[in-house]
């Protein structure tokens, strides 16, 4: 006698913990999509490609602002005197050590491509202001060289590049976020 | 029902809690001690599965809030948006636009049950009465809603509703224009129907828990109409019995709407909202979403005008007065109701007359889904008429005249009694003698 | 309760009984569409991904002069449950489509570009005004939701049946049968064209799919009729590009909600087995 209700209290703890679990799986699964549908739509991503910009209209010394996925990127036109004072830097004396070599393409010295949120709190710099001729950020006062480095101010790190490669000698694209964003 | 409360709490923080804000006294009260009657069956099931289609359509009209745009000109594409390239956008959106469907279906069962088993009946008329205004609400909610995609029906259809209101004596057109926000249903109006159309679950939910706190104080009514008297022998605590039935109940409700959302998810919908509004070309057939049909048909039965001697109603006017009066109706209802007994399973007369009056009901939707030409019109207003006479001819005097059955002297007897497997009434009732109930 | 539900079934159907025998004749004039067979009809049904392809070279060589696709993107013809295209053929035609993207160039001034694959389908008029104004006065329609934009008048009782037997291709039907529904020898008034099947049948476009005028490279049949099956197909999956995965969620969902449901029912059962009177 004691067997038998053993065997029925097993069959439905068991019935109980199966329904149980199954109601939990399924809610589990039911809550997916509503944190799916978070992330960015396809429209999004596909706005996103990689884009082509052209360079010949950008005069030595000059620099434009382009949008992409909705963020500011600087493309700068460096002079002579701009990327001398930027290699001439003691890259060791820097926050954020990186020789001006790294932050541009080897032959292209001249052109800097860089987001263009300072990477304090994500205000856009003013160029060719502040105290080392590059960039200065109105909003907490931080001074980037011509290579795009911070100098003095709040701001922790360069100013990231994105990746891009040169398609012609005037062209660029644009393929990605800058990986250290 | 509110008896006193047996919540004690075990935990150190559970006491803490108990003296500061007792929520999970009430969680508990509510819940979980909570007693129900032990005979109530399936149809009671949609109080549970109501308060789930609230939640749900709460949670994915705030989803479809995230990607939709209130403007005229990027309405219909933002939801077109949704349906193509938000992840799973096409999924929550029509479980959000069938759920509508699903939560007037599940509305319609639960009045009708409440019709059945006469639980407006004292002592929960404030009950049906809030039940009425969650009802109400849910109409206007739902129509807000409709107006959104900005699809050729959701245009005229905001034009034909909202000139309902023209009707109105002396203030009518004043008080269309300000519906509108301008001339005619346009930007102001779609802008301030999607924040109303936010608004008023918030209003609903809020309505709900007063519906349920009304019905916790008087306890659920059952299918014998019989009050609970016995607390031990005639009910039994609600968890877990009441949840894991109610459970049962909407698992196999969520099949039914589930089988829409994903087969059919247009079955309920109309393919002309699919073209997006054009205040230069009116559909030629407008017909509101299905569960507003049978108001629709009474709104369009009144074809001519009211003499009353003293004063004219026009035929305009008329229409909208009954379609108004046919949901005021039932707020009324508990003291239209002359008969002391509830459920409709002790009045032979009002059963046949409650099926009658749902013939009626499915008449007028039918109606109200026709073009408004003979004989359509001419049946409208015949059918319009029984509506009415239902609530105000029948209801009132077949307490006077019908003889019930006996009922049985506890819910716990008619329960015995059916399980002897005799005739479930009589049995139970010779089983006691009548204690007069 | 049994009796409860089987009242109330009764009672609905005496009504609509009721209401069918006195439903009229459809409206004058207008021809009920004959039913297809569509490869995506039902539970189970997919596109079929070389109809949909075809149906797309009918839509650029034949639909697209007049009609747009705004709301296809030509990403979309790459997207799983789609016409099938790999990404690189579907950057190709938005390269080599037949309408350019109109946008404002640098210098301010309306200015014309190739499309890309994000681009939306560019169609033959800049805005609705100028297709009114090349079109008599009525723009055509866009095509992205055709069939769920259609349909026709089911009626007492059979829209009851279409719950359980799940036909849903109204729309299909009516767009595939007004594509070759055209009939000479009627009187319509003048810039108008005689279609049967069309509310009021007179209808402003021409007919416009005669046999052998699209060439397909697969060896279906040069027909108005194939042609016609074919593009109402592709409009259906522009209508709705995620059918296929709404049907395989869909029947995982009911399997799973079924299976949930018989052990909730047992439990159910179970807890309710000690109190008297109840099985």
């Amino acid at each position: 006698m004691a067997s038998v209700q053993h065997a029925e209290g097993d069959r439905r703890d068991f019935l109980f913990l199966a329904t149980g679990a199954a109601a939990a799986v399924g809610g589990a699964a039911a809550i997916w999509p509503f944190i799916s549908q978070l992330a960015p739509d396809a429209g999004t991503i596909a706005a996103g490609a990689p884009v082509e910009i052209d360079l010949a209209s950008i005069p030595a010394g000059g620099q434009v602002k382009i949008l992409w996925r909705g963020k500011p990127y600087f493309v700068r036109n460096r002079t002579e005197a701009e990327i001398k004072s930027a290699q001439d830097v003691d890259v060791k004396t820097l926050r954020d050590p990186q020789p001006d070599a790294v932050r541009v393409k080897e032959g292209h010295a001249k052109w800097l491509i860089t987001a263009a949120n300072c990477t304090h709190l994500g205000c856009v710099p003013l160029g060719n202001q502040g105290d080392y001729g590059g960039w200065f950020c109105p909003c907490h006062g931080s001074h980037f060289d011509t290579s795009g480095r911070i100098r003095k101010g709040p701001a922790p790190t360069n100013l990231p590049i994105p990746q891009y490669t040169f398609v012609s000698e005037t062209r660029i694209r644009i393929t990605g976020a800058p990986t250290t964003a | 029902m509110q008896g006193h409360s047996h919540y004690t709490p075990t935990s150190g923080i559970g006491k803490w809690m108990d003296s500061r804000l007792p929520v999970p006294r009430l969680v508990y009260d509510s819940f979980i001690a909570y007693p129900v009657p032990k005979n109530l069956n399936y149809f009671y099931t949609f109080g549970a599965i109501l308060s789930f289609m609230l939640v749900s359509q709460i949670i994915t009209g705030v989803v479809l809030a995230m990607h939709y745009t209130a403007h005229v000109d990027l309405a219909f594409n933002s939801v077109e948006k949704i349906m193509r390239d938000v992840n799973y956008g096409w999924m929550i959106r029509y479980l959000h636009s069938n759920g509508a469907s699903m939560f007037f279906i599940a509305v319609y069962i639960h009045i009708f049950r409440g019709l059945y088993y006469g639980s407006y009946k004292a002592p929960r008329e404030v009950l049906w009465i809030l039940g009425v205004i969650i009802y109400l609400l849910m109409m206007a909610t739902a129509f807000l809603g409709y107006v959104l995609p900005w699809g050729q029906m959701s245009l005229w259809g905001a034009v034909v509703i909202t000139n309902l209101f023209s009707a109105i004596p002396l203030v009518g057109p004043t008080i269309v224009e300000f519906l509108w926000g301008g001339y005619s249903v346009d930007q102001p109006t779609l802008n301030r129907f999607f924040s109303l159309h936010y608004l008023l679950p918030f209003m609903i939910a809020g309505v709900v828990v007063l519906h349920v706190w009304a019905l916790h104080v008087t306890g659920q009514n059952n299918p014998t109409g019989v009050e609970v008297k016995d607390v031990k022998k005639d009910t039994v605590p609600f968890t877990p019995y009441a949840t894991i039935k109610d459970a049962v109940g909407l698992v196999f409700f969520l099949v039914f709407f589930m089988w829409f959302a994903f087969f059919q998810p247009n079955y309920l919908g109309h393919a002309v909202n699919y073209v997006p509004a054009d205040p230069l070309v009116t559909p030629p057939h407008i017909v509101p979403e299905w569960y507003f049909l049978p108001f629709y048909a009474i709104l369009r039965a009144i074809t001519f005008d009211i003499n009353l001697i003293i004063f004219t109603i026009p035929s305009k006017l008329g229409g909208v007065l009954a379609m108004f009066a046919a949901i005021a109706v039932l707020a009324f209802l508990p003291w239209l109701d002359t008969s002391k007994v509830k459920s409709s399973a002790y009045r032979p007369l009002h059963k046949q007359f409650f099926w009658a009056f749902v013939v009626v009901c499915v008449m007028l939707g039918w109606l109200g889904s026709k073009p408004a030409e003979y004989p359509y019109t001419v049946l409208s207003l015949i059918f319009t008429g029984l509506y009415f006479a239902y609530f105000l001819v029948v209801l009132p005097l077949l307490g006077l005249f019908e003889t019930p059955r006996q009922l049985p002297a506890s819910i716990a007897d008619a329960v015995l009694g059916k399980n002897r497997g005799a005739a479930p009434v009589t049995a139970g009732a010779a089983a006691a003698p009548q204690t007069k109930g | 309760m049994t009796r409860f539900s089987l009242r109330m079934a009764a009672a609905g159907l005496a009504g609509l009984a009721l209401a069918a025998s006195l439903s009229p004749a459809s409206a004058a004039g207008q021809v009920e569409p004959p039913r297809f067979n569509w490869s995506w009809a039902g539970v189970f049904g997919t596109f079929d991904r070389a109809q949909l392809q075809r149906g797309f070279q009918v839509y650029k060589e034949v639909c697209a002069a007049c009609h747009g696709l705004e709301l296809v993107s030509f990403r979309n013809l790459a997207q799983p449950g789609g016409p099938g295209f790999s990404t690189a053929q579907a950057a190709q035609i938005a390269a080599d489509w037949i309408h350019k993207v109109r946008e404002i160039g640098d210098d301010g001034q309306p200015a014309e570009r190739t499309p890309r694959l994000a681009d939306r389908i560019p169609g033959p008029f800049p805005n609705k005004k100028a297709a009114e104004a090349a079109s008599g006065g009525k723009a055509p329609p866009d095509l992205s939701l055709m069939p769920k934009a259609r349909t026709y008048e089911r009626g007492f009782p059979r829209f009851l049946f279409d719950i359980v037997t799940l036909y849903q291709e109204t729309g299909a039907d009516y767009v595939k049968a007004f594509l070759t529904g055209y009939e000479d020898g009627h009187e319509v008034p003048p810039g108008t064209h005689y279609n049967k099947y069309y509310p009021g049948n007179a209808v402003a476009m021409p007919n416009v799919l005669q046999d052998g005028q699209v060439t397909y490279s697969d060896g279906s049949p040069q027909t108005a009729k194939q042609y016609a099956a074919d593009v109402t197909a592709f409009l259906m999956w522009t209508a709705e590009p995620h059918m296929e995965q709404r049907k395989r969620i869909g029947f995982q969902v009911i399997l799973f909600l079924l299976v949930l449901g018989g052990l909730v029912y047992f439990t159910k059962k179970k807890v309710w087995k000690d109190v008297e009177g109840h099985a």
